[in-house]
């Protein structure tokens, strides 16, 4: 992927996308999802957060970071 | 928690279908003969968390030894307070401690936000311009390429953003701030500069579109 487009996937927004703030409310119940279902799973039923996720890198480290708390905590 | 040291019993508010070490939690922290121990323990989970993201986040936060973990005791203290704030507005829709953590992982992103300003990079002034398509995998061989992304992304910000735009953009994509610093800069949240963004990067690109640089459907011409 050339620069340009790198950065046009940057600047691409996904109308779907919760923002922020939906995406911390329902983020636990997301990573439980993943866990138990998937990322595909936790896609279906939140389209919007997984959206958000892909394009908000400190959501996306939150992310990351519960499901490596959570799964550190099972293993 | 082990069910030795807090069994469950009947009288628990229902939540919904909770798991059986959930209910646990909830009913040892609801027991004032219990709450102490429960928060204690609970606290020692929330603690061993934080240290866990602040190592995991380790690279890119650039917190270590005796700092990491002064981080990690503030990040898990005011994540127990949330959480005991919050309890009654745990629904049982997801296991308690990952609700738990959640409030570890944003209060570590909230620290390291304000961390940031202790010693923040020197500003690269007109030069970061340039070295935007660097940052976005431009390689040498992209170099004319990447002088014209520059310019034509840096009128499209005058021309098109307002100012209030303008300056997170700029303050993120150009100076590389941290979107949570910026937060803690302003005094906002992320969510409303994650919202100047989104619509900073729709004007940006629609621009960009209009004026030839990108095909409407994401390509390069």
């Amino acid at each position: 992927m050339s620069g340009w487009q790198a950065f046009g996937e940057f600047l691409r927004t996904d109308p779907r996308d919760v923002g922020c703030e939906r995406a911390t409310e329902v983020l636990d119940i997301y990573v439980d999802v993943v866990i138990a279902y998937g990322a595909e799973a936790a896609g279906r039923r939140f389209p919007g957060v997984a959206a958000h996720l892909r394009a908000c890198g400190p959501c996306g480290e939150d992310f990351d970071g519960l499901l490596a708390a959570v799964t550190g905590t099972m293993s | 928690m082990s069910s030795a040291e807090c069994a469950v019993t009947a009288g628990v508010r229902s939540r919904g279908p909770l798991d059986e070490e959930s209910r646990e939690w909830l009913r040892c922290l609801a027991v004032p003969a219990e709450r102490e121990r429960a928060l204690a323990r609970l606290h020692v989970l929330l603690l061993r968390a934080a240290r866990a993201e602040l190592r995991r986040r380790g690279m890119s936060s650039f917190v270590e030894g005796r700092e990491q973990d002064d981080l990690a005791h503030q990040a898990a203290d005011d994540a127990l307070v949330a959480i005991t704030g919050k309890l009654d507005r745990f629904r049982g829709e997801s296991r308690f401690t990952t609700w738990a953590y959640k409030f570890v992982m944003l209060e570590v992103s909230v620290k390291l936000g304000r961390h940031y300003w202790r010693n923040p990079p020197v500003p690269m002034g007109e030069d970061a311009w340039d070295r935007i398509p660097d940052r976005f995998g431009a390689g040498p061989a992209e170099l004319a390429e990447s002088r014209e992304l520059a310019a034509a992304l840096r009128r499209a910000v005058t021309e098109v953003l307002t100012e209030r735009q303008r300056r997170v953009f700029v303050a993120i994509v150009v100076d590389g701030v941290p979107l949570d610093a910026l937060v803690a800069e302003l005094g906002s949240t992320r969510n409303a500069l994650y919202k100047i963004m989104f619509d900073a990067r729709g004007k940006i690109r629609a621009y960009l579109v209009a004026h030839g640089y990108l095909d409407p459907d994401g390509g390069v011409p």
